[in-house]
């Protein structure tokens, strides 16, 4: 528990200094980008891992949020209506995608968000009146919560890492939360869930719909970021993005699509900086992590970790098990 | 004739070239228990591998098409051979790679034939239109829906008539009894696999000269091949056939009354469906 604690203060130190030692306002933006992703990779591991159900329309949902905020001050309503109207919009968006998509299970829930994602786009795009088309629609400005300015890229930051610490522990609380046991045990043993009397149907909405809370978040966050929103964000590209995070990261915990986010924010950023290929690089990342890191990164790393201790100390396995149920694992 | 006729003719016709699209992407979902996510892929790669035949080496249409269909077969079955069958028994990961080659494929056609949509002129012996019972149609929408027809009539004897098809059926309906009496199920997996992207490489060249060529094509029918199977259901010729149609259809007619939105009209038939037969229309429970 003591290494847990340990990481939690490193990790608490290093994201409130970041602003301080991070060289310039580029480099603090990507960390905010980087805080709005893991948001949105959580929203998909909450599914993925913890529910094993694959959602890759994600991006629909979270362009909605986006999208609701940017109408919404477009039509000269004020910030906090427009968030609650993009919360409420999101849900319920969610509840659709949801009473649909949990008509099937496994591969058919992938093709039916898949296709529900599509059609967003395609709203998206096409919706001229509403969303703008190809031009997108732009945010004129970020607001100002309890009189806190957020226009510089510090105050930004630091106001997407209070919201991001809310919904890590929110998150959390639902995973470890009896309820959260409940939705493991859909994803496990959906029948036995069903035999003990749990209605399985159900907990996996009320999972789609915490979900969908955590991406509503991330959407109005990533509008506020870029103060702009256009087709490209509710692309199949940006639905498979966090997807590839949490694997990459290890699905099934809480660390897992932090550090997958981390990795590929960097990644794409760097890269971008270099090549124009984004799209070849996530593919070719995406093949090689199932291929040959299906575990993902986290899971697999600490099991590199867990085998050498054990070959140096040679002692039962017993001793150097990692106890998991710590807040990160 | 009137701008409703049209609008029919084009329907169908645009259902002829998802039905190519689709009854592969039906018959490896059906078999392989995957949606092939790299099938609106090798319908853009067969449209451009096409168009380059037609234009850079003034090859014929047909030979062309031919050509196109090929080289999807051969880098479908590589896909199936060295990617999927290393996967083999995890469904999500096969799901995965098939989405992370699909963003390859898309840029990769990018840098190599720009971001320009390239059209390809319609066959010569196809130009124009035909006379039919009095009333006019354009020959090359006509030539489509034939194609399409045969298309499904000798996919129909295949599956329905061969030896071969009777074991794809078997795999379909239940492949560890189809192991067990002795049909080698993951060689009908590169078969299959070979002729939906055959099928889809085809299509692609097919629809060139209506559709042209262009970035995002993949993303564009992937989702159209999604929800006729959907609609008609998973492995079934016939579901693809009618889903095909249908929205073919619903597609081409939104397009007209309700632009901004034709993309959300396809959602209702999929709620629909969905909601009344999960299965799809002319699917099985699933196993």
């Amino acid at each position: 528990m003591t290494a847990t604690r340990v990481g939690l203060l490193v990790a608490a130190v290093v994201m409130l200094t970041v602003p301080l030692w991070v060289p310039g306002d580029y480099y603090i933006s990507v960390c905010s980008q980087i805080l709005i992703y893991a948001i949105f990779a959580l929203s998909v591991d909450v599914l993925l891992g913890y529910a094993g159900l694959v959602s890759l329309g994600h991006a629909g949902l979270f362009g909605l949020a986006s999208y609701t905020v940017a109408v919404c001050l477009g039509a000269g309503l004020g910030h906090i209506t427009a968030i609650a109207a993009a919360i409420g919009l999101t849900l319920a968006g969610t509840a659709i995608f949801a009473a649909l998509s949990l008509r099937t299970t496994g591969i058919g829930f992938i093709m039916i968000t898949l296709a529900l994602g599509q059609i967003a786009w395609g709203l998206a795009y096409r919706w001229v009146s509403v969303t703008n088309g190809d031009n997108g629609l732009s945010v004129a400005h970020r607001p100002a919560p309890f009189g806190f300015q957020l226009d510089a890229p510090a105050h930004f930051y630091y106001a997407t890492a209070v919201v991001f610490v809310l919904s890590v522990i929110a998150t959390w609380t639902f995973v470890h939360s009896p309820f959260g046991a409940s939705v493991k045990g859909t994803r496990d043993q959906p029948r036995r869930m069903a035999a003990l009397g749990y209605h399985v149907w159900l907990i996996r909405f009320y999972a789609c719909l915490f979900s969908g809370l955590l991406v509503a978040i991330a959407g109005i966050l990533f509008v506020y970021y870029t103060e702009f929103v256009s087709p490209p964000t509710v692309s199949l590209t940006s639905s498979a993005e966090p997807v590839l995070m949490v694997i990459s990261g290890g699905s099934g915990t809480l660390l897992g699509p932090i550090v997958g986010a981390i990795l590929i924010e960097i990644v794409k950023n760097v890269a971008s900086a270099y090549i124009t290929r984004w799209n070849m690089m996530l593919g070719a990342i995406f093949v090689a992590i199932v291929m040959f890191m299906p575990e993902g990164l986290v899971p697999g790393s600490m099991r590199l970790v867990r085998r050498l201790l054990k070959a140096r100390a040679k002692v039962p396995a017993a001793a150097v098990e990692p106890t998991s149920g710590g807040p990160t694992a | 004739m009137s701008i409703w006729g049209v609008l029919a003719i084009n329907s169908i016709t645009f259902g002829g070239l998802l039905f190519l699209l689709s009854a592969g992407f039906s018959l490896i979902f059906g078999l392989m228990r995957i949606p092939n996510l790299t099938h609106g892929s090798l319908f853009m790669l067969g449209g451009y591998v096409g168009a380059s035949m037609v234009l850079t080496y003034n090859l014929p249409f047909w030979l062309a098409a031919l050509i196109a269909a090929v080289a999807m077969a051969v880098f479908g079955g590589l896909i199936e051979r060295f990617l999927l069958r290393r996967l083999s028994g995890s469904l999500l990961a096969q799901v995965l790679v098939t989405l992370g080659i699909a963003f390859i494929v898309a840029d990769f056609c990018l840098m190599v034939w720009s971001g320009d949509p390239i059209s390809v002129r319609t066959p010569s012996a196809l130009v124009g239109g035909t006379r039919i019972a009095g009333l006019f149609f354009p020959t090359y929408r006509i030539a489509i829906i034939v194609i399409a027809v045969v298309v499904a009539a000798i996919l129909w004897a295949l599956l329905d008539r061969t030896r071969l098809g009777a074991m794809i059926r078997a795999g379909v309906d239940d492949p560890q009894m189809a192991r067990v009496v002795g049909i080698r199920v993951s060689r009908l997996f590169t078969i299959v696999f070979c002729l939906g992207a055959a099928l889809a490489g085809f299509g692609g060249l097919m629809g060139a000269p209506i559709l042209t060529v262009y970035p995002g094509l993949d993303f564009d029918m992937l989702p159209l091949a999604l929800v006729v199977v959907i609609l008609g259901g998973v492995g079934s010729l016939l579901g693809s056939l009618v889903g095909s149609i249908a929205i073919g259809f619903i597609y081409n007619f939104g397009l007209v009354m309700v632009p901004e939105l034709a993309y959300f009209v396809l959602f209702l038939p999929m709620v629909v469906v969905l909601v009344v037969r999960p299965q799809g229309l002319f699917g099985r429970q699933a196993p």
